[in-house]
Formats: structure tokens, C-alpha cells, sequence
């Protein structure tokens, strides 16, 4: 602050006539003049105060011109919930799966070596030909009931492969939808970094970018109850032969 | 039969490899997406062709229309295997020339059924 400053001048001036007035004793004088004093502080906050309520409006109103952040509390993060619900569900089900198959392979496997272990030493014994007939003719009878079981159990386990094959699919779908979650994740991020630059050197709104589609963009995996509100999804392969045979196909 | 499958997610491409060596196709190639698809079908003597559709570098609505567009592959039956479910980007696929659509996730007994009216079809 400079000695010259027109508001300093006026209040040295103020100050001087105040000293004045108690010098002389004139007391209605000295409190007009203390009044005037303390009215030019006010006006001084008010306008500042002023300035301030003015900045915070017009923050306020670059927030609300920015859609993309009411669209991402509203919208986008609710669905990422229901997108990653759906991830555990898939997960959940491949495991289970997996899991199951498994409980039903172990005591096929564990029959069919139990009963090999057996006749490989039945098979020993008739090499060295130390079994009597009678015990060969009911290996041969055991022989010939192991080779069924082990061609039913061959089967059993190879559909049960089959499934856990087919649950290994639920690497693709979550993959997809995590990776779309993670963009998510990053859009908010800027937008919130955004936010603390505002807030911090109110500097004008930079238009967000990351909430708009790339080029490529494709809508990805149905989530249910997210992605397919809009009635615009296919819900299962008998949907998709159905719209492509009134095609044509 | 020689067969390319192509998906950037190498589970999906093992998954389906597996189920069509189970259906007795052996020669069987992989690519992660569009454009390294594109150079193995051109001059590498494929028979089929199954595609994802979310590649990222070149996706397969992209491919099959690279596919359609070149007098050497155009008629190439290609199948899309994808969890795109939605009804225009099923029309979009149709009317690109794919000859079978299948959404993710999929059966065996679906895959089977698909090539096998595929090749119906063609050979027909």
C-alpha cells in the first residue's frame, strides 16, 4: 500500500479532522467523523465479499455447464457398481463350475486307478503264472467290466472337460467390462483433477474430452439390468437366429 | 479344413480352438486382432474364418468388410463369435456378409451347430 493511494489520502484526511475535533473538544464532530471512518471499512469488506460470492457463482455455474460430471455421479457410477456386481457373478459361476466338475471327475478317476492298480496285479500274478483258473476266469470277467467303466468314465470326464472349457469364457466377458470400468475410473479422475484446478486458481473450465466415444467405439458386453434398459439388446442366441432369419438368413 | 480364429483375448481363442479341435478340425491359426488377421488370410489358403467383433488395432466388422472387399477372400465363410448384443450391430453384420452370428458366452453344442449349417449352406 502507497502513501498516495486515493482511499489512504482520504482517511489521513478523515483521521487528521477527528484529532481536531477531540483537540477542541467537539465530541458530535469526533463521532461523525468516527462513524464515516468505520463506514468506509464496511464498504471495503462488502465489496470484497462481493467479489468473493461473484467468483464462487461463476464456479458454480462452470460445474453445472459440465455435464459430464452430473452424467457420472448419476449414471455412469452406478452402473460401473452394476458392471463389477456382474464381473463377481460371472466370476462366481466359472468357479462354481469348474469347482463342480471337479467334485464329479475325482471319484471316477479315483475308481478307475483303484480298480487298474488291482488287475495290474492280478495280470502280474497270471504272467508268472501263479493264478489258478478258477481266480482268471473272474479276472477275465473283472477285465472285461473295467474296460466299460473306463470307457463310460473316459466319456464322463471328457463332457466335464467340455464345461470347464466353456467356463474359462468368463475371462473375456469381465475382462471387457472391467477394462470399460477402468476408463470410467480415469474419466473420473480428470474430471476430479479438473475440480481442484477450478477450485484452486479459478481458472476457466477446460472442456472434458473423456466422457466422448473414441472412433472404434463399440457398446461391448450386455450387463443385465444396465445395458440392456434401453430394449435395443438381443437377450440370448435364439434372439439373434430369430433376428437373422426375418433377414433372411 | 484350414480355420483362423482371431479374438484378442488368447482364453476366448484357446476356448474356441479346443471346442473345434473336439468337432475334428485340427488345421487351426490365430490372430489377436483385424490387422494381423488380414495379412494370414491374404494368400494363406483359409477355409473359415471366426471373428470377435471388440478388437482393438482393427476390429472384426472392420475385417469382415476387408474381408467382402477383397476379390481374393470375399467368399470366405466367416463366422463372428461376440458379446455385441446389440439388435443394429446384428443387422450391421448381416448386412456386412457375415454368415453366422453367435453371442458370447456361447455353447459347444452352438458353435457346432452354426459351422455345421454354415457349411450346409455352401455346400447346398
Amino acid at each position: 500500500m502507497t502513501r498516495s493511494s486515493p482511499v489512504d489520502a482520504n482517511r489521513l484526511r478523515q483521521a487528521k479532522a477527528l484529532a481536531q475535533a477531540l483537540e477542541r473538544d467537539d465530541h458530535v464532530e469526533a463521532d461523525r467523523l468516527l462513524d464515516e471512518l468505520a463506514e468506509a471499512r464496511d464498504a471495503l469488506l462488502f465489496q470484497e465479499l462481493g467479489r468473493l460470492t461473484r467468483q464462487l457463482h461463476e464456479a458454480m455455474t462452470g460445474f453445472s455447464l459440465d455435464s459430464r460430471l452430473a452424467e457420472l455421479a448419476e449414471r455412469d457410477i452406478p452402473d460401473a457398481k452394476e458392471r463389477l456386481n456382474y464381473v463377481v457373478t460371472m466370476t462366481e459361476q466359472a468357479a462354481n463350475t469348474t469347482l463342480n466338475a471337479i467334485d464329479e471327475i475325482l471319484p471316477v478317476t479315483d475308481k478307475l486307478s483303484g480298480e487298474a492298480s488291482e488287475l495290474a496285479d492280478q495280470w502280474t500274478r497270471f504272467l508268472q503264472r501263479e493264478m489258478p483258473f478258477d481266480e482268471f476266469k473272474s479276472m477275465s470277467q473283472h477285465l472285461g467290466d473295467h474296460f466299460v467303466t473306463t470307457r463310460d468314465g473316459l466319456g464322463l470326464i471328457q463332457g466335464k472337460l467340455n464345461e470347464v472349457l466353456m467356463a474359462q469364457g468368463f475371462q473375456d466377458i469381465t475382462g471387457q467390462i472391467i477394462k470399460r470400468v477402468i476408463l470410467l475410473v480415469q474419466d473420473v479422475e480428470l474430471n476430479m483433477v479438473e475440480l481442484i484446478r477450478i477450485a484452486g486458481k479459478r481458472a476457466p473450465l477446460a472442456v472434458s474430452t473423456a466422457g466422448e466415444e473414441p472412433h472404434d467405439f463399440v457398446p461391448g458386453p450386455v450387463v443385465p439390468g444396465v445395458d440392456d434398459r434401453q430394449g435395443d439388446t438381443v437377450a440370448s442366441q435364439d434372439d439373434v437366429d430369430d433376428l437373422l432369419s426375418s433377414l433372411g438368413f | 479344413m484350414k480355420i483362423l480364429v482371431v479374438d484378442d483375448f488368447s482364453t476366448m481363442r484357446r476356448i474356441i480352438k479346443n471346442l473345434l479341435a473336439d468337432l475334428g478340425f485340427k488345421n487351426i491359426q490365430e490372430a489377436d486382432d483385424g490387422q494381423t488377421a488380414l495379412p494370414k488370410l491374404v494368400g494363406g489358403d483359409f477355409d473359415f474364418l471366426i471373428t470377435d467383433w471388440n478388437m482393438p488395432g482393427m476390429t472384426g466388422i472392420d475385417l469382415l468388410r476387408a474381408v467382402r472387399a477383397n476379390p481374393e477372400l470375399a467368399g470366405l465363410p466367416v463366422l463372428m463369435v461376440t458379446a455385441e448384443a446389440k439388435r443394429e450391430q446384428i443387422i450391421e453384420a448381416a448386412q456386412a456378409g457375415v454368415n453366422g452370428y453367435i453371442i458370447k458366452p456361447f455353447t459347444a453344442q452352438t458353435l457346432k451347430e452354426k459351422i455345421e449349417k454354415i457349411f450346409e449352406r455352401i455346400d447346398g
